[in-house]
């Protein structure tokens, strides 16, 4: 006999549970604001503290002091826009064929989506650099972009599908009854209805490219083009030792902009991975 | 007009690749371009770099550095790719152990006919050997970090026991003894030492030469076995008392960084720590206000003070086309003051001697006398010659040496463990 009562309890310790996970989730994020704000000897301190006993920004200025926070931080906005810009632009008409047109082409495509996926970077890496170097694009910002785009590229036309999929066929023949053609139903009518999956992919994108670290590592080799993620890693030395206050400090205003873009998304984002995922 | 998103987005794109491509280039402005990738990363270690490759650069026009800083966590993937790329710096900061590879697969030049005879000579002979593979010297091995004890003054002191030095250091048995003398003093919840063993190959190995372990036994085919003797068995068993029998040591850092020892030290849970020399900088960060703390010598046995080291490097790359060029830069960065500014910034040793003569290098503040007494008695780590060694370590050494310390196993199975499966893993390398 499940009344109003036990449903309650029920569901009281559904949310217990998921503010645990919450919580399990959020405390390293929070461990690191912690950090960032906390004077060297606390962070040597035997009975450390989730509040800075006497917080400090010294960290934050000693970051900006020692590394090129903000040339970095622009360059990596510059590669994460322009990746998402491009991956969003080639993989849109991808997605409308491959999920209105289902074949043998779209089931290709598909395969090629999941396999792709399979590969590690590692593997790739070397190639890559051989062809980047051919094309003179090693140690350009666009040879990134360009790398950038075919590793987002798969799962942004995997997304981009589902969010197609989940737009009804019908619309676009009723455009078509009323007389409009290819060209005007699919700016008119599909378009606007694929802004909220659109946005959610280049976001996606922007993510990724945001944070990513080994192809910007082995590809940028000056100094002034290098990405956020790469400056990072020069307040960490041999054998896991870091200087642990400004890479906190840094590592925190690294983590904002990804943050806020997902906070802004997420709802779209799941909502684009289920989409296509069941038959309606 | 229903076109106009489609066209932003596209104008977008295109300032945003052009905006991307802008600025390439660089150099070219006639002379010699060398990159010089450092791997500094503390303030003062970086400072120095710069300091020095500015000097360079006013002094010498026609031959320009330019200074990139990488990064120790990635270094060996982003070599590999750039020299396979064709676009590695010309002057490469490593370290001994990770030359190996890159030395006999043809990246890195042979620096014998490029170096100066006063470099040669300034540093010796057991330095020189850690870069040396086969024939040819693929690195100028600089700055070299000892083992050291590092200690709280003020329980060492008020425990009488006694204070090591570099000419009358602990023997091991005297080590474990002390350790378990401090802790009967020290009370529940805390111990003598603290091993930090998250590493503990290179730990047990280069310690290991103190008490006349070799490990690895060269014949006079060049084959390399792993034999375990005594002398091999000297320091694992030490540690292993310490933290199963005498509980002078606790079991929960041996999973450890020596960073994430050093709360507990600054706590006073533990007496001693056994760190790198440079974590003294660390110390002298973190340390709160009055604490005091001294550096000891690693304990001696039949091989004296003797430990391994892997020397940080600095190598040519056999692509880059200033190889000449870049063996001056390096020559200019290891003259005797400015390795001592280096060795400073990294609160390193120096291999040269003439550096070492320093005496902001004798000083007794931050224990840099104690380290530069025991320069002397460096040796390469026993393992980085070994072909098959970094998987010899990750599959047998490593989970062996780390059940043998926390209890699991025992001297016996540590034995079987490193040399039989340890000798089919080299077998495989060496046919």
């Amino acid at each position: 006999m499940s009344g109003p009562r036990t449903r309650g309890a029920v569901r009281a310790g559904q949310y217990l549970a998921l503010l645990a996970y919450l919580a399990f989730l959020a405390l390293p994020f929070l461990w690191l604001i912690s950090t960032a704000f906390k004077p060297a000897p606390e962070l040597g301190s035997l009975h450390p503290t989730w509040i800075p006993e006497d917080p400090t920004v010294a960290n934050f200025r000693q970051a900006f002091a020692e590394q090129p926070l903000l040339r970095a931080a622009a360059n990596s906005l510059a590669a994460a826009l322009a990746a998402a810009v491009t991956a969003v632009v080639v993989a849109t008409p991808m997605a409308y064929v491959t999920a209105r047109r289902r074949g043998r082409l779209s089931a290709a495509t598909t395969g090629w989506v999941v396999v792709s996926q399979a590969f590690p970077f590692v593997l790739v890496i070397i190639p890559l650099f051989l062809v980047l170097k051919n094309l003179q694009l090693i140690n350009t910002l666009t040879g990134l972009v360009l790398v950038y785009v075919v590793w987002s590229l798969p799962f942004a036309l995997w997304m981009l599908t589902g969010y197609v999929r989940a737009l009804p066929a019908e619309l676009e023949e009723a455009a078509a009854v009323d007389g409009a053609g290819r060209l005007r139903t699919l700016l008119s009518v599909t378009a606007p209805l694929l802004a909220p999956g659109i946005v959610a992919t280049a976001l996606f994108a922007f993510i990724t490219a945001w944070n990513e670290f080994f192809f910007a590592l082995v590809l940028l080799k000056t100094p002034e083009k290098q990405t956020l993620p790469v400056v990072l890693t020069h307040f960490l030395g041999a054998e896991g030792v870091a200087d642990l206050g400004p890479l906190a400090a840094a590592a925190f205003l690294a983590t904002l902009p990804s943050l806020v873009v997902f906070a802004l998304i997420q709802r779209r984002i799941t909502g684009g991975m289920l989409s296509g995922a069941v038959k309606s | 007009m229903r076109a106009r998103p489609a066209v932003v987005l596209a104008v977008v794109l295109a300032l945003l690749v052009a905006g991307c491509a802008g600025g390439g280039g660089g150099g070219g402005e006639g002379g010699t371009v060398l990159r010089f990738q450092s791997l500094a990363w503390q303030k003062e270690s970086v400072d120095a770099n710069k300091e020095l490759v500015a000097e360079w650069n006013a002094a010498h026009p026609g031959i320009r550095v330019e200074y990139v800083q990488g990064s120790w966590d990635s270094v060996h993937d982003q070599l590999l790719t750039s020299f396979e790329g064709g676009e590695a710096p010309d002057i490469i900061h490593d370290a001994s152990d990770d030359l190996a590879d890159f030395a006999y697969g043809g990246y890195l030049a042979d620096l014998r006919p490029l170096l100066s005879g006063r470099l040669r000579a300034d540093i010796p002979e057991a330095s020189w050997r850690t870069t040396t593979f086969g024939e040819g010297v693929y690195g100028v091995p600089f700055l070299q970090e000892p083992r050291v004890i590092i200690a709280n003054r003020k329980i060492l002191e008020s425990s009488g026991v006694r204070v090591p030095t570099p000419a009358r250091p602990w023997t091991w048995p005297e080590f474990r003894q002390v350790a378990k003398e401090l802790t009967a003093t020290m009370g529940e919840g805390r111990y003598g030492v603290a091993w930090p063993l998250r590493e503990p190959v290179s730990v047990s190995l280069n310690l290991g030469l103190s008490a006349g372990g070799r490990l690895f036994h060269r014949g006079g085919d060049g084959r390399v076995e792993v034999r375990f003797g005594d002398g091999d068995a000297t320091v694992p068993a030490t540690v292993n008392a310490q933290v199963n029998t005498d509980r002078s040591a606790p079991r929960t850092t041996l999973g450890m960084g020596g960073s994430d020892t050093l709360p507990g030290f600054f706590g006073g849970m533990y007496a001693m720590v056994p760190l790198g020399f440079s974590y003294r900088q660390q110390i002298v960060r973190q340390a709160p206000e009055g604490f005091e703390w001294v550096v000891l010598p690693a304990p001696a046995g039949d091989g004296g003070l003797a430990q391994g080291v892997s020397p940080q490097t600095l190598s040519i790359a056999e692509d880059s086309p200033h190889k000449e060029e870049a063996a001056r830069f390096i020559d200019f960065l290891l003259q005797p003051d400015n390795m001592v500014r280096l060795a400073r910034g990294d609160w390193m040793l120096p291999t040269g001697t003439e550096a070492l003569k320093d005496p902001s290098l004798r000083t007794t503040e931050h224990g840099w006398a104690t380290g530069a007494a025991l320069a002397a008695s460096l040796r390469p780590a026993p393992a980085q010659s070994v072909r098959g060694y970094p998987e010899w370590k990750d599959k047998v050494a490593t989970p062996a040496y780390q059940e043998y310390y926390s209890g699991a196993i025992d001297a016996a199975e540590l034995e079987k463990r490193l040399v039989e499966d340890g000798n089919l893993v080299l077998a495989r390398y060496q046919r």
